[in-house]
This record gives structure tokens, C-alpha cells and sequence, in this order.
């Protein structure tokens, strides 16, 4: 979407409706972080525990069913997933 | 051929909304405007309609249900008065800023308090800076025609606004007078398919509405509102026009009574104009050069447009049914005044605040405001140009 | 069939995207997107949002971090929004304007805040009315959004912005108002109360029951917030787990009336492992305080038991 804050008011949206859900996606949040959480795909059973706990969806699962390396375009560093993981394979930071 | 019937005011709301049929009616009983519901629901009991009534727990509810259903892509109705409306407040800003055109029919009746159920226009004038169209009713028949419009108005691209129809709370919503109704299949086809570009329940192509708008965008998209309102005046022209051709019956900005040569006149809206019409019928007969605005639409504000029909008058009395408390007069004085002086139109004008809660005005009240209308225009002079109309004092 | 985690998140694409700004470590997000994966993936649904986190921190003009339909007003109306957009959908499905293969579905969110508080009215007429949709409350027990301020759904004596722990007045005096059981007394057709803990089964079939039984449904899910409660971000599942192990939290659902306990704890943990990690309750654990934790556990016990009790007569009566 093409709008910001030096677009004219002809351009916006009426009443601020967005056309194309999901658009959020173009709003990195990755610069938020303060601490960072490393993958360690070695020590990984690639048990999910940590997939659905992430609130920002930054760890991309593919239609293996298998975790790959965190997406730090969005990670906002809260370390849930290093807390829930039982093996030892997400470090932070 | 029209139909010719006897309705109130209330009744005659209710079957221009039979005949529109939207999609959701969701509404809460309030009076003097609970009767449109009750006649609806019948509707919808009797599979006249093809509506979804939704029976709100509130009024607040009743605009945000309203809200969601034009937002999910249908035609969305609903009515109210006074302190459903004032509850209501916070979600009337939001219909208009997500620019849904929401049709309500507004049975208007004083906001409390103290409380009161009778007619006066304390409810309008509390959402008149709300982004809403307000067209205002003198009879049933104009009640009934306003509804008949509305969607045409509201829906057209350029606009994209709610739209409220006002007609006053008893004096014309519980009082049986002739009126001349539409074919159902004639209303039909004037009112036509709504058809909004996006919606929620779209599935292809889902939107998100309501967001929250920062310093960046809040401005803009206020103006956009404005906008939307100043192009409404064109359309709501138009679609007068349309609708003239259809019934005979004639509407604008506002109506002109025996103003063109009249020398002092009354600007005022709803019931009240039926009575100022007799008046200067009367005044007439003895020579004065009596006349009348009668404002249908309040919002947009036709400023220019009344600017030009009143400059002529060596006086002008507006009438307001409702009190800003401002200690300067009222809203519809306020605007009157503002486009009088901005479009260079030097006439005394002077401002009456009357029948609130319902206090009768008659005749002989208008009769004494056209009198005084003569003094000012003898003198050129104003003594005191916020003054009341019946009020009982010492 | 069973529930599989690991297939549900490979073959159900989020639909509450990256790139929301809500907290980093906030317990809403996950639940928002566990509750949507519960809809098949063909279907299409509506989400009206209350003003609060979880709508000022997904939707700021021009971005959106939902992939359906979403409609955002006021406070106090999340419910009464979606009503009327179900409302249009009857209508048009009716009109044939909505093709028959199109499902739609009506989910609303709101914090506690705007559903035990100030959207309860407009909550308990949608739930009265029999609008086919699912009501959520992402209960994080205060008004976090405008800065930690005490709700009904607030624990007692929790320190908040509006009931601080003052050296007269120790927190928060009331007990928290039990909504799940006011809106199981509307009788409608599935309440539950969950929470996102393990690997989300009870929140996630819960969700798929609410949003696939007809008519209307109420979920109340606790959801953690670092900020207002006070307890390190990373320690958001290890809460959860805590709030169910101490029976402060019980998961629970009421089906056409009768009360199904899903969870009792073996060894029901006693609730200040619950307080003791939080900074709300920190007050509690000084010397001279201990009434206050021994007043808490009798609630705790004494709500645990009158569930128990409920589920014990209202299957007896349906048998």
C-alpha cells in the first residue's frame, strides 16, 4: 500500500478502510528488540512447543511441520520461546 | 398514481421504510419515535419485508448494530429521538467517519434534563457538527418523501455520509393528516440496489475498517468528511429532481414562502413553518409583505444559497427550537447570521428561541415576531437580538 | 480428530499477521491467532474488535495485522457491531446477494475491560439476541491500554494505577465479577474458559467448538500481561501454566447448561505461586501481610469448589 504521511488527503483511503488485510506485514518490528533469541538447529526436536507461543509469529514453520531460523524482521526479543523450549536449542542474547 | 392515505407522521416513516426494505433495522423504543419500530417489527412479523429487525438493548447499541450491518455491505436503518440520540452520541461520529450511509429517522423531542417527551430540537443541534446529512420535516408527507431520498443522497460516490430525517416529536409524528404515498415498485426502482465497492462481507477481498488514526492521516480524512458534505449539496439537488419527476412534489435547499418580495421574514424548520405559513397568509390579506424560509436542509448548510434568498428582506427573525445556553443565540441563528455577513448581506437580524419541552406555539406567538420583525425594519435597529418566544417571565 | 499441533500451524496460514505493535511478550497475540486458526481454512470471517491493545496496536492507519474482515468502532461495542453485521449477513444470504458456498463467520474481541466493564450491556444482548457469533475476551485482568488501571475483572488486592497499594488501602478491596458465569447464565449454547497453555489444545478446541457450534458463544481466556502484572516477559507460558495449577484460572465449558470441568489439578498448587512472580501482588508477601494471601486462597478454594459442585448437579440433571 502506498500511503503515507506525505500522501494528500485525494489519496487516503475514506474513512481509513485498508484494502489489503494483513498489510501489517509491511511493518518491520525487528528494530524493537533488545535482546535477541539464536536458533540452535542442532539441539532442535523440532517438538513445536515454541511455534504457536511466539506473539509476533516470527518463527516461520513450513508444511514439513518443521521450524527454520527466526524471522528478525519481527522478533521483538521477549524470550518466551527460549523459556518454553526443553532442549536447550533457543539461546538469548 | 399515488396512493392517497391518512397517516401520522410515524406511520408515514415507517412505510417509506416498508418500501425501501433494507436489509437491518436495529432499533430501541424511545418516545415519541417508538411507533416506527413497533410498526416495523409488524412488517417484519408479517413477511412484508425481507429485513433483519435487530432488537437492541439500548440505543448505543442500536447505532453500533447499524453501524456493523452497513459496514457488512447492507442497507442499514434506524429511529430514535432525544436521549437515544444522545446516547448514541459517540457511535453518530464514528457512522460518518467511516463514511456509512446510515438512514435515521429522528422523531425530534427535547434531551433531558429535566425530562421531558415533547418536540423540540435539542437533539439535532447536539449532532449538528457530526458529519450527518439533516434534512428536516414540516409534515408527514415531507417526513415520509425525505425517507424516500435519503439512500439516493447518502450512497451516491461523492458522498458517502448518514443521513437523518427529522420531523417533529408528536406535532407531526402523532398527528393523522393526508399524505400521498409512492407505488411500492415505483419506490423501488427509485431507491435502487445498494451496491458499496467494499464491504465487510466480501469474502474475496477482505477490508479492515475503524483503525486507529494518527496525527498523520486524522486531519485528512476529516477533511475527505468535509468534502463528502459540500459535494452532497449537488447531489441532494439532483436527486430532488428525480424525485419531482416521479411525484410533482417539489423540494431544494429550502422552501421559499411568498419571500420574494416580502420585506420581513421568518427562518425556521419543521412544524413550525406550517403555522408561520398561516401566518403570513394572513399578514398578507392586510398588506404586510410577509414571508418564510423553511430550512430542509440544515446539514450541508446551504449559506450561500440563503444568503442571496434573504437579502432583499429589511428584517429577519430566525427561529430556533432549541437554546445553545451560549448566552448569544441559537444554532440555526448562529448560521443564518454567519452566512448573512460572510456573503456581504447587511439585514438586522434577530434570533427567538422557542417552544422547548413542547411549549405550544401558535399564531399569535409568530404574529408578534412578524411585528416585531416591522419595528426592526422601521428602525434598522436591534435591541436586543437573542430574545425568547412564550417564555413566562417577570 | 486428534489434535496435532504441529500440522495445524504448518497447513492453517496465521490470519493475525507480523508486524502488529502490541508488546513484546504480550499473551493476547498468541491467543488471537490460535483462535482464528480454529476456522476452517475455506471460511471467511468478520472480527469486530473493542478499542483497547489489541485493536490501537493491529490496525494503525495504513497497516492491519488481520487477514479477514475487521471492523473496529468504539469501546463498549464489539458485540453489538457484530450483531449487526450478522444481522446483514442473514439478510443478504436470505436475498441470495451472498453465495451458498460463502461461510462467514462473526468473532469479536474485546479485553476485559470492554467486556466485563463497559461493553457488558451491549455483550449481554448480542448473547441474548442468539446472533450466531463468538464473543473472546482477552481477559489481562485491568485496563492495560490506558496505563494498568483496576476492572472488575482485576484480582483482589492487585496493585493497579486505580487501586494502588497504598499504606491505608492495600490494592485492589473487591473480588473479581465472575463473567463466565454470567454470560453461562444467558444460557446460551457454549461457554468456555480457557488459556493458551502446553501446546494450546484446550483453547484451541475450545475455539473451534465456539465457532463452529450455531448461535451464540463466549470465551474467556486469560491472557498475561508482562507489563501490568509485573513478571518477566519471557515467563508468559509458565504463568499460564500456574494460573491453571493453582485452580485461579479453571478451564471449563458450559454446553447447553451443563458445566464439563476439563482440568483438575492432582496436586492443586496453593495460589501464592501464582501472586508470588508478579509485582501487583508483592504487597501480599510482606511480613504482617499474610491475611491477605490466606483471604485470596479462600476465594480461590471457594470458587474451585462451586465449580465442582456445578458440574456435578447440572449433569445430574440432564441424565
Amino acid at each position: 500500500m502506498n500511503i503515507n504521511s506525505n500522501t494528500p488527503m485525494e489519496d487516503l483511503t475514506p474513512g481509513g478502510e485498508i484494502y489489503n488485510s494483513g498489510n501489517a506485514r509491511e511493518f518491520k518490528t525487528g528494530d524493537w528488540r533488545s535482546t535477541k533469541p539464536i536458533y540452535l538447529s542442532d539441539k532442535c526436536k523440532q517438538c513445536g512447543l515454541c511455534f504457536p507461543v511466539c506473539p509476533d509469529d516470527a518463527i516461520p514453520v513450513g508444511k514439513d511441520q518443521k521450524r527454520t531460523d527466526f524471522n528478525y524482521d519481527y522478533c521483538k526479543g521477549c524470550g518466551v520461546c527460549a523459556k518454553v523450549c526443553p532442549f536447550g536449542a533457543i539461546a538469548m542474547e | 398514481m399515488d396512493i392517497r392515505e391518512r397517516l401520522s407522521g410515524n406511520e408515514a416513516a415507517a412505510i417509506a421504510m416498508k418500501q425501501i426494505n433494507p436489509d437491518v433495522v436495529a432499533a430501541f423504543p424511545i418516545t415519541p419515535s417508538t411507533e416506527i419500530p413497533q410498526y416495523f417489527s409488524t412488517f417484519v412479523s408479517n413477511g412484508d419485508v425481507d429485513t433483519e429487525f435487530v432488537a437492541v438493548e439500548s440505543e448505543h447499541s442500536a447505532m453500533s448494530a447499524t453501524i456493523g450491518a452497513q459496514a457488512a455491505g447492507g442497507r442499514a436503518m434506524t429511529a430514535t429521538s432525544a436521549n437515544g440520540l444522545s446516547l448514541m452520541w459517540e457511535m453518530i461520529y464514528i457512522a460518518s467517519s467511516l463514511r456509512l450511509p446510515i438512514v435515521m429517522s429522528l422523531v425530534n423531542r427535547a434531551v433531558s434534563g429535566p425530562l421531558n417527551i415533547h418536540n423540540d430540537h435539542s437533539d439535532a443541534m447536539g449532532v449538528r457538527d457530526a458529519g450527518w446529512i439533516m434534512l428536516f420535516s414540516e409534515n408527514n408527507q415531507e417526513a415520509y418523501d425525505n425517507l424516500i431520498m435519503a439512500h439516493r443522497i447518502a450512497e451516491n460516490k461523492n458522498v458517502k455520509l448518514p443521513l437523518m430525517v427529522c420531523q417533529d416529536g408528536f406535532i407531526t409524528s402523532h398527528s393523522i393528516e393526508n399524505i400521498e404515498l409512492i407505488e411500492d415498485d415505483k419506490v423501488k426502482e427509485f431507491v435502487g440496489e445498494y451496491k458499496p465497492d467494499e464491504y465487510l462481507l466480501n469474502k474475496e477481498n477482505p477490508i479492515a475498517i475503524g483503525p486507529l488514526d494518527l496525527q498523520a492521516y486524522l486531519f485528512e480524512h476529516k477533511a475527505q468528511q468535509a468534502l463528502a458534505m459540500k459535494n452532497a449539496k449537488k447531489v441532494i439537488l439532483e436527486v430532488a429532481e428525480e424525485f419531482e419527476k416521479m411525484t410533482g412534489r417539489k423540494y431544494s435547499f429550502f422552501e421559499e414562502y411568498k419571500l420574494d418580495d416580502a420585506e420581513i421574514a421568518i427562518v425556521c424548520m419543521n412544524s413550525t413553518a406550517g403555522t408561520t405559513k398561516f401566518v403570513v397568509d394572513s399578514l398578507r390579506e392586510k398588506g404586510i409583505k410577509a414571508g418564510l424560509l423553511k430550512l430542509r436542509v440544515f446539514r450541508p448548510f446551504p449559506a450561500e444559497e440563503i444568503a442571496k434568498a434573504l437579502e432583499h428582506v429589511k428584517a429577519v427573525a430566525v427561529l430556533d427550537k432549541a437554546d445553545s445556553l451560549n448566552a448569544a443565540g441559537g444554532a440555526l441563528f448562529e448560521d443564518v447570521t454567519s452566512a448573512m455577513y460572510v456573503n456581504k448581506k447587511q439585514v438586522p437580524m434577530v434570533n427567538y428561541i422557542y417552544g422547548i419541552g413542547g411549549r405550544d406555539t401558535k399564531a399569535d406567538d409568530i404574529e408578534s415576531v412578524y411585528r416585531d420583525l416591522q419595528e426592526i425594519a422601521n428602525s434598522g435597529n436591534v435591541e436586543n437580538p437573542y430574545r425568547y418566544l412564550g417564555l413566562r417571565r417577570k | 480428530m486428534a489434535y496435532n499441533l504441529k500440522e495445524i500451524i504448518a497447513e492453517k496460514p496465521s490470519r493475525f499477521t507480523s508486524g502488529h505493535r502490541m508488546c513484546a511478550g504480550c499473551g493476547a497475540p498468541p491467543v488471537a491467532r490460535m483462535v482464528l486458526r480454529a476456522l476452517k481454512p475455506e471460511d471467511h470471517a468478520v472480527i469486530s474488535v473493542a478499542t483497547g491493545c489489541m485493536e490501537v496496536s493491529t490496525f494503525i492507519y495504513p497497516y492491519t495485522a488481520w487477514t479477514d474482515s475487521f471492523i473496529h468502532t468504539a469501546f463498549e461495542c464489539a458485540a453489538a457491531n457484530a450483531s449487526g453485521a450478522e444481522a446483514t449477513y442473514k439478510a443478504l444470504k436470505r436475498k441470495g446477494k451472498i453465495s451458498e458456498d460463502q461461510t462467514t463467520k462473526f468473532i469479536a474481541f474485546g479485553g476485559d475491560g470492554g467486556t466485563y466493564d463497559i461493553g457488558l450491556q451491549s455483550l449481554s444482548g448480542a448473547m441474548e439476541r442468539g446472533h450466531d457469533m463468538v464473543y473472546v475476551c482477552y481477559d489481562n485482568g485491568a485496563y492495560m491500554n490506558t496505563g494498568i488501571q483496576r476492572s472488575s475483572a482485576t484480582p483482589r488486592f492487585a496493585d493497579t494505577t486505580t487501586s494502588p497499594a497504598g499504606k491505608v488501602i492495600p490494592g485492589k478491596m473487591q473480588s473479581r465479577k465472575d463473567l463466565s458465569n454470567i454470560i453461562a447464565n444467558h444460557h446460551i449454547p457454549y461457554v468456555a474458559q480457557t488459556i493458551a497453555v502446553n501446546n494450546f489444545k484446550d483453547l484451541y478446541e475450545k475455539s473451534e467448538k465456539a465457532i463452529y457450534t450455531e448461535g451464540p458463544a463466549f470465551l474467556n481466556v486469560l491472557a498475561p500481561c508482562p507489563r501490568g502484572w509485573g513478571y518477566n516477559t519471557e515467563d508468559l507460558m509458565q504463568i499460564n501454566k500456574l494460573a491453571v495449577e493453582t485452580c485461579y484460572w479453571p478451564l471449563y465449558e458450559v454446553i447447553d447448561g451443563k458445566y464439563i470441568v476439563n482440568y483438575k489439578p492432582k496436586n492443586k498448587l496453593p495460589v501464592e505461586e501464582f501472586l508470588k512472580p508478579q509485582k501487583r501482588f508483592k504487597h501480599m508477601f510482606k511480613p504482617g501481610n499474610e491475611w491477605m494471601i490466606e483471604e485470596f486462597q479462600k476465594e480461590v478454594d471457594r470458587r474451585w469448589e462451586e465449580l465442582l459442585n456445578l458440574e456435578e448437579t447440572t449433569n445430574k440433571e440432564q441424565e
